[in-house]
């Protein structure tokens, strides 16, 4: 192993810190700003701590009726698509890893490869088909699609199930155990602890999403929060009203951050699991 | 107990061939059904639209009742559109923050692989950007290299520069959009480097120090080789990301920047198709994405299987 000198490390320390200074201070300075009066937005030298701190800016966000709708169609689109998506995705997995059935390799080969696809070169269409059917303008073409599972998540469990022995599964076949029953008894128990972890990644990347709602919704009240925030700061700019703009991301990246520092750990290892894996 | 207990009845299932072969006609039903939402998930959601996008490269298909077929016009036209060829050219110059952002991740994930205090603290920190929604990431920056209250120039106002207005300027457009990219995606990279480096069997060093390897020799024949995959994952995947880069771009420069500085592809085919209708033109535009996309990860493989770091 390196020899590591204290020297080094000092010096290394001090490098890391001053990165770590420039990763967190937008941040900090967004929820500062967050904090502000609309005119020391403007204060030279800058206030890293406002005088006054005030709750202006959130009072007045919290009257924006859009800002509600936009939590709420956030919710709805997130939890729909991550709690059956993830049900449809475990299942699929469990099927792959463990079931037999012919050419399902070249099946899941298939679908892996449908990764490669840039979402730009499908859109069209998609908003074409969509339209036709009246869902445009609805929450349902940034549901539906997702309802059939995520071949990123079925990947993942997959890979997981590989370390869980097969016999365990034939057992349970010979029982004659039927096979929902097997899905719910053995597998669900075993990889419940990726399911979880590919959950929240799924929940935080759905949450986040802009481009698909930005182009399927159209009234303000049926907007989700991403697409929300982004038309407040187009209409707030104008009127240089930071101190609400801000707010309005803090409670935008709010829900995500404190899931990532609740499920740090696991969020952390799972990621860092894909690489090795991927 | 379990296992040789379940041994001992496949061998009794398997005296009739028949009854298994009945078995297993039951496991396929039950397997295909599993399957089955995926699959017609990719063949309705992603197959079938781009199959049709395709097909609707070669027609003047406006987004309505209109699709006439009229062969290769709409790629003619490509060859022809000034934007088309400024917005791809931006596309790829914005890429210029890959390497960046790989160098810096690795450095950084050697430099927390050591002992250092704080280290997790560290890698916590430096992936909040990766967590963060990319539309709030895009505002708080817009709003950063505003030209005189930005938090970015009165950074520089410290050590005595005066600084630029980022976003309104055709030679700092690119740069600024490429320092957020970088600061976005720096922890992700970072951490996937980090995994792979600490899986890096130890033997290797010990064998290479008593062979007297400098660490600088240690890290240019051990390590960096070692970590390949994970740098061919990384190009693959931001090159794939960045071809498609959009969202920075609509909300920080929603007119496509100065003189379309900061235009990407997918952005302008966004206006051609949802802003003008313009849905054969810009699905041919899709097409040329998908193409790209593909030949530069194809070659990405290549690349990566000639070159592949064998032990032995």
């Amino acid at each position: 192993m390196k020899r590591e000198t204290k020297l080094g490390n000092i010096i290394i320390f001090i490098i890391v810190l001053f990165g770590s200074v420039i990763m967190i201070a937008p941040l900090l300075w967004m929820v500062s700003t967050a904090f502000k009066e609309r005119s020391s937005v403007f204060a030279l030298p800058p206030e890293w701590i406002p005088d006054p701190i005030t709750l202006e800016p959130f009072r007045r966000l919290l009257e924006i009726d859009t800002l509600w709708s936009g939590i709420r169609n956030s919710l709805i689109v997130s939890f729909s698509v991550t709690i059956i998506g993830s049900f449809t995705s475990s299942l699929a997995a469990f099927s792959f890893a463990k079931l037999k059935l012919p050419y399902k390799d070249l099946v899941f080969l298939l679908l892996l490869g449908g990764i490669m696809i840039p979402y730009p070169s499908i859109m069209i269409p998609q908003f074409a088909i969509f339209s036709m059917i009246g869902w445009v303008d609805t929450l349902r073409p940034l549901i539906v699609p997702g309802l059939f599972g995520n071949i990123v998540m079925i990947f993942f469990l997959k890979q997981y199930l590989s370390n869980i022995p097969d016999s365990i599964v034939e057992a349970a076949k010979i029982d004659g155990a039927g096979y929902f029953q097997m899905f719910y008894r053995l597998i669900v128990p075993a990889i419940k602890p990726a399911i979880a972890a590919q959950f929240i990644l799924w929940f935080m990347a759905s949450w986040n999403d802009y481009l698909a709602p930005l182009l399927y919704l159209r009234s303000p009240e049926r907007l989700t929060l991403q697409v929300v925030i982004a038309n407040l700061n187009a209409t707030y700019a104008i009127q240089t009203d930071y101190p609400l703009i801000m707010a309005a991301s803090v409670v935008s990246l709010l829900p995500v951050l404190l899931i990532f520092i609740v499920f740090q750990k696991q969020i952390i290892e799972n990621v860092a699991l894909s690489g090795v894996k991927g | 107990m379990i296992e040789s207990q379940a041994s001992k009845l496949k061998k009794r299932s398997s005296v009739t061939l028949k009854r298994k072969s009945k078995l297993y006609k039951n496991e396929h039903r039950f397997a295909l059904l599993f399957i089955l939402p995926p699959v017609i998930g990719f063949l309705l959601f992603a197959l079938t639209p781009l199959l049709i996008s395709f097909y609707a490269s070669f027609t003047n298909w406006n987004g309505l009742r209109q699709m006439n077929f009229v062969g290769l016009e709409n790629y003619r036209r490509l060859l022809s559109d000034s934007y088309f060829w400024t917005t791809l050219g931006n596309t790829f110059y914005l890429m210029i923050g890959i390497p960046i952002g790989l160098t810096l991740s690795f450095l950084l994930a050697l430099a927390l692989n050591r002992r250092i205090v704080g280290r997790n603290t560290f890698r916590v920190i430096y992936y909040i950007p990766v967590v963060s929604s990319l539309a709030a990431i895009s505002i708080l920056w817009q709003w950063a290299y505003n030209g005189d209250f930005g938090l970015v120039n009165q950074a520089l106002a410290y050590i005595g520069i005066d600084g630029p207005n980022w976003l309104q300027n055709t030679a700092t457009i690119k740069p600024a959009i490429i320092i957020m990219t970088v600061w976005k995606g720096l922890g992700y990279s970072m951490l996937l480097y980090l995994a792979a480096i600490q899986s890096v069997p130890r033997t290797f060093y010990e064998a290479a120090e008593l062979d007297g390897a400098s660490p600088l020799q240690r890290l240019t024949y051990i390590t960096w080789p070692m970590v390949r995959p994970v740098t061919f994952f990384l190009i693959v995947t931001n090159i794939i990301g960045g071809a498609q880069m959009f969202t920075e771009i609509n909300i920080m420069t929603p007119t496509g920047g100065p003189m379309y500085s900061s235009a990407t592809l997918v952005w302008y085919l966004w206006q051609q198709a949802f802003n003008y209708w313009r849905m054969g033109y810009a699905s041919a535009m899709s097409v040329v994405l998908g193409i790209l996309i593909f030949i530069i990860t194809a070659l990405q493989f290549h690349m990566n299987k000639k070159s592949s770091y064998k032990l032995d």
